[in-house]
C-alpha cells in the first residue's frame, strides 16, 4: 500500500515558490533591459571580417561594389536600402548627414529593388552613397550579411571587420547616440 | 457619455470588489454574518456593473465612436458589423475588460449556485476571487483604460488588420479567456482551503466542474486558433510551438491534470496537497500566458501591441499573486490532512501517474518556452528552441501517458485486479500492434515514430472502447448491453469519449505528418500536376476586387482517375487599409484527407505563351480532419461529464445513489 505523503520536508514545500521566484527574476531582467528588442536578431558577424561580395553597380559605367571597398584603412558604413521601404526613406536624412557633414564613407546596397526605382529614389532624396551595389533578388550580399529586412546598417572598421549592426532605421537620435560614437570608437 | 458610464461602472465595481475582498474575511473571523453575506452581494453587484462597463465599450464599437481612443485604434467604419463588435474584445484593453466581466460572472455564479457549500467557506472563496478581480481592475484602470477619450475624435478609425478579420478569430480569443479565467475559480477555492486549513471531498466536488469547464473552453479556444492558422496562414501547418501557443497549452495541461486529481480527492480523500498546488499552478500558467503575450518579452504573430510599462505592472501583479499564494502554500500545506491508502495497481496510482506525466509535460513546455529567454539574459545569445525539441519531448512523454491512459480506467479504486486488466488489455495491445505493423508493411516503412504513433493511437482507441464494452458486459450479456450503456452515468460516457478523442487526434496527427504530400511549384494556366493521386489542373488566374481588397484567384480543377472531385479557388489578397497581403487557402475536406491549395506571388511571365505564372503550393493532408473531430469528441465528452447527475445535483450524493444500472461499483468513476 502506498500513501501519498504530504511534503514533510520543507525543501519540497518551498520548491514551487523557488521556481517561481527564479522565473520572476528572469522576467524582471528582460523587462528592465532597455536596449532589448526581441524582434532584433543579433548578428553573428560582429567581430568577423566582411563576407566576400561583388555586386553590379547601380549606374552602368561605375565599377562593381566589392569587399575591397570595405577595407580602406578607415571605418565605413554599409547600408542596405530599397526604394519600396518606408523606414529607409525616414533614415535617409541621417545617411546624408553622415556623408556630407561627418565625412564618412557610406556604401549602399539596393536590396530587392529595381535599379530604375532605386535611381529614382536617390534622385528624389539625394545620394549619400560613395558606391552602390545592386542585389536585385536579395540572394547575394543580403544573405551573406544575414539581414532580416531593410534598412539595416553595418559599421565596418578599416580592415573590413564588422563592428556593429544597426537593425531598423537610423532615426530618433540613433545617429548622435549610437552611430557617431561607434564610428569615433572605430577610429 | 456611454463611455463615461462604462468607466464609472468599472470604478464602482472596483470599489465593491475591494469591499468584497476584505470584509468577508473579517466577518468570518468575528462571526459577523452581515460581513459574511457581503461577499455574495458584492459579487453579484460587481458582475452587473462590469457587464454594464463591457456593454458600454461594445456600444461604442457598435456606433463607431472614434472619440474613444480604443475604438479609433481598433475599428473602422468599413468593417462588417460582426468585426466591429468583436473589436471590443480583440485588443489589449477590451480583452481585459472582457476577462473582468467573465471573472465577475463566475464569481456571481459561485454566490448564486453554490448554496451547498458552507456559508463561511463560500464567502472565503468569493472574497479571494474578488481579490484577483481587484488586481485586474487596477491594471485596467491604471494602465489600460479602454474608455479614454480623444479630443477631437478622428473621422475614421485605424484598425482594419485584415488577417484578424476572420470568423475563427471572433471566437478564438474569448474561448481562451473563458478558459484562462475559469481557472481562477479553482485557484480561489484552493486559497480559501489553504486559509481554512482543510480540504474535503465536497471541496473537490465543487472544484472539478470549474476545472472541467475551463479545460473545455481552453480546448475549444486552442483548437479554433489552430484551425485558423491552418486555413489562414496558408502554411499547411496547424501548430507551431510558438510561445503564445505554448502559453495556452500549459494551462490546458495543468487543467487536465487538475480535473483528474480532483477525482482522487473527491473519491478517496488523497492527493489533497497536490491538487491544491495544481489549482494554483493552473491559474498561474494563465497569468504567465497573459504576461508573455502582453509584456513584449517574446515576439509572436499573436502578441498584442506590447508596452514595457504594462509588462512591469503584470510582472508585479504576477509576483504578488503567485508569490504570495505559493508562500501561503509552503506555509499551510503541511496542515492539510491527507488519507486514502491504495495499492500500486489501482485507479489512484494510474491517476497519480497521469498527473506526474502531465506535469512533466507542462514543465518541459515551460522550459522550452523560457529557455531562449534564459540564455538571452545570461549571455546575450539568441536561439530558438524549435519544433524538434517539443516534438521529441512530446513523443517521450506521451508514450507512457497513453499507455497508462489505456489501462487506468479499467483499474478499480484502492486495489486493481491484475488478471482482469490482462484479459482486457492484451487483446487490445495485440490488435493495435498488428494493425500498426500491417499499415507499416503496406506503406513500406516510413519512420519508426510513425509506427509507434499508429500503435499508440489504435491502442488508446481500442482500450477506451474495450473498457466501455466490459463495463456494459457486451461480451457476457450482449442482449442488455445497449440498455446498460444508456444507463451509464454521463461522467463515464464522457470519459470514454474524451479518451477516444485523444486517440483519434493522435491517429490524425501521425497519419497527416507521415503521409502528407506537398508540392511547391510555379504554374501557368493550363498546367497540371499530381499530388497523392489527385490531379490538380490550374485552369485560370482571375483578378477580383473585394470590398476593401483586391485579389488574384487561382482556379483549380481537381480530379482523381478522371473523375472530377472538386474545384479549388485559393486567393492571394492585397488589402489597402492598412497595406497587407494575406493568403486564403482553398481547402476541400474529403473523408481520406484535405485537398489544400495556396496561390502565391506572381512569378513572372511565361516566355512562350505570355501567360502569367504563379508560385503554387498544393497539399494533400490525409486524415487531418481527424484532429478537429477528435477535439469535438473531447469537448462533447467534457460536457457530458460536466452535466453528470452527481454534479447537477450539486450535493454530496450518498454512495448508493439511485442508479439502477447493473454497472455497479465502478459507476461513479470518471
Amino acid at each position: 500500500m502506498t500513501e501519498i505523503e504530504h511534503p514533510k520536508s520543507s525543501v519540497v514545500r518551498f520548491l514551487p515558490l523557488a521556481v517561481f521566484a527564479a522565473m520572476a527574476l528572469l522576467f524582471a531582467l528582460l523587462l528592465t533591459d532597455d536596449d532589448r528588442n526581441p524582434k532584433q536578431i543579433k548578428s553573428a558577424l560582429i567581430g568577423k571580417t566582411v563576407p566576400d561580395i561583388s555586386l553590379p553597380p547601380l549606374a552602368d559605367n561605375n565599377p562593381p561594389l566589392t569587399s575591397d571597398d570595405l577595407k580602406i584603412g578607415k571605418p565605413v558604413i554599409l547600408n542596405f536600402f530599397a526604394s519600396w521601404c518606408v523606414p529607409c526613406r525616414a533614415e535617409h536624412e541621417s545617411l546624408m548627414e553622415l556623408a556630407a557633414n561627418e565625412g564618412v564613407t557610406v556604401y549602399g546596397i539596393a536590396h530587392k529593388d529595381k535599379p530604375e526605382a532605386s535611381r529614382k529614389f536617390l534622385a528624389e532624396l539625394g545620394n549619400p552613397y560613395a558606391k552602390i551595389g545592386v542585389d536585385r533578388d536579395g540572394f547575394k550580399a543580403s544573405i551573406d550579411f544575414g539581414i532580416s529586412g531593410v534598412p539595416e546598417t553595418f559599421i565596418i572598421d578599416g580592415n573590413g571587420k564588422i563592428l556593429y549592426r544597426h537593425w531598423g532605421p537610423i532615426v530618433d537620435g540613433h545617429l548622435e547616440n549610437i552611430i557617431l560614437p561607434k564610428l569615433r570608437e572605430a577610429k | 457619455m456611454i463611455a463615461e458610464l462604462g468607466h464609472f461602472s468599472l470604478i464602482t465595481a472596483f470599489i465593491l470588489s475591494l469591499v468584497g475582498a476584505t470584509l468577508p474575511h473579517q466577518g468570518i473571523r468575528t462571526g459577523q454574518l452581515a460581513f459574511i453575506h457581503l461577499a455574495g452581494k458584492t459579487a453579484i453587484a460587481a458582475f452587473i456593473l462590469s457587464l454594464i462597463a463591457f456593454l458600454s465599450l461594445g456600444y461604442s464599437y457598435y456606433i463607431s465612436d472614434f472619440s474613444v481612443v480604443n475604438v479609433a485604434t481598433n475599428s473602422h467604419t468599413l468593417k462588417p458589423l460582426m468585426y466591429k463588435l468583436s473589436g471590443a474584445w480583440g485588443n489589449h484593453e477590451g480583452s481585459l475588460l472582457f476577462q473582468i466581466m467573465i471573472m465577475t460572472l463566475y464569481n456571481a455564479s459561485i454566490a448564486l449556485f453554490s448554496k451547498a457549500l458552507p456559508t463561511p467557506f463560500r464567502a472565503r472563496v468569493i472574497a479571494v476571487q474578488h481579490l484577483v478581480i481587484v488586481g485586474f481592475m487596477l491594471f485596467v484602470l491604471m494602465t489600460s483604460n479602454p474608455f479614454l477619450r480623444l479630443d477631437p475624435g478622428p473621422l475614421e478609425g485605424n484598425g482594419l488588420n485584415p488577417l484578424l478579420q476572420d470568423p475563427g478569430l471572433i471566437f478564438h480569443p474569448p474561448m481562451l479567456y473563458l478558459g484562462y479565467i475559469g481557472l481562477s475559480v479553482p485557484f480561489s477555492f484552493a486559497i480559501a482551503a489553504l486559509i481554512d486549513g482543510h480540504v474535503t471531498p465536497l471541496w473537490a466536488r465543487w472544484v472539478r466542474p470549474w476545472a472541467l469547464l475551463s479545460w473545455i473552453f481552453l480546448t475549444i479556444g486552442i483548437t479554433l486558433g489552430s484551425w485558423w492558422a491552418y486555413y489562414e496562414l496558408g502554411w499547411g501547418g496547424w501548430w507551431f510551438w510558438d510561445p503564445t501557443e505554448n502559453a495556452s497549452f500549459m494551462p490546458w495541461l495543468a487543467a487536465a491534470a487538475l480535473l483528474h486529481s480532483a477525482i482522487v480527492v473527491e473519491k478517496r480523500g488523497a492527493l489533497k496537497n497536490w491538487t491544491i498546488l495544481l489549482a494554483i499552478v493552473a491559474f498561474s500558467f494563465s497569468l504567465l500566458g497573459m504576461f508573455l503575450v502582453r509584456s513584449g518579452v517574446v515576439v509572436s504573430v499573436h502578441s498584442f501591441a506590447s508596452d514595457p510599462e504594462r509588462g512591469v505592472f503584470i510582472l508585479a501583479f504576477l509576483a504578488l499573486i503567485i508569490g504570495s499564494t505559493l508562500s501561503l502554500y509552503a506555509w499551510r500545506a503541511p496542515s492539510l490532512k491527507g488519507g486514502g491508502l491504495f495499492a500500486t495497481l489501482s485507479r489512484e496510482s494510474a491517476l497519480v501517474l497521469n498527473n506526474i506525466l502531465l506535469s512533466i509535460y507542462a514543465a518541459v513546455v515551460l522550459i522550452g518556452t523560457l529557455y531562449p529567454m534564459i540564455l538571452e539574459a545570461v549571455n546575450g545569445t539568441q536561439i530558438s528552441v524549435g519544433p524538434p525539441f517539443f516534438n521529441f519531448a512530446t513523443a517521450v512523454i506521451m508514450t507512457p501517458l497513453i499507455l497508462a491512459l489505456g489501462v487506468g480506467p479499467m483499474l478499480a479504486w484502492k486495489r486493481g485486479k491484475g488478471d482482469r486488466i490482462k484479459a482486457l488489455i492484451i487483446p487490445v495491445l495485440i490488435i493495435a500492434l498488428l494493425t500498426a505493423v500491417v499499415i507499416f508493411w503496406i506503406t513500406a516503412g516510413t519512420s519508426l515514430m510513425t509506427g509507434l504513433g499508429l500503435m499508440l493511437a489504435f491502442y488508446l482507441m481500442g482500450s477506451s472502447l474495450m473498457e466501455m464494452a466490459d463495463r456494459v458486459k457486451l461480451f457476457k450479456d450482449p442482449a442488455k448491453a445497449g440498455k446498460r450503456l444508456w444507463a451509464l452515468p454521463r461522467a463515464a460516457k464522457g470519459m470514454t469519449l474524451a479518451h477516444l478523442g485523444l486517440g483519434v487526434i493522435l491517429l490524425a496527427i501521425t497519419v497527416s505528418e507521415a503521409w502528407s504530400e506537398e508540392k511547391l511549384l510555379v504554374m501557368k494556366p493550363g498546367d497540371q500536376t499530381t499530388v497523392s493521386g489527385y490531379t490538380f489542373t490550374f485552369t485560370e488566374a482571375r483578378p477580383i476586387a473585394g470590398p476593401n481588397y483586391t485579389a488574384v484567384e487561382g482556379h483549380f480543377d481537381v480530379t482523381k482517375g478522371g473523375q472530377p472531385i472538386t474545384k479549388l479557388v485559393p486567393e492571394d489578397r492585397l488589402y489597402t487599409s492598412p497595406f497587407m497581403n494575406t493568403t486564403e487557402a482553398a481547402i476541400h475536406p474529403l473523408f481520406s484527407g484535405d485537398l489544400y491549395a495556396v496561390i502565391g506571388e506572381s512569378a513572372g511571365i511565361d516566355k512562350n505563351t505570355g501567360q502569367q505564372k504563379f508560385a503554387m503550393r498544393l497539399y494533400f493532408k490525409p486524415l487531418i480532419s481527424g484532429i478537429w473531430f477528435g477535439v469535438f469528441l473531447m469537448v462533447i465528452g467534457g460536457f457530458l461529464s460536466l452535466t453528470d447527475r452527481r454534479l447537477r445535483l450539486g450535493t454530496a450524493a450518498p454512495k448508493s445513489a439511485p442508479h439502477n444500472s447493473t454497472a455497479t461499483k465502478r459507476q461513479e468513476t470518471v
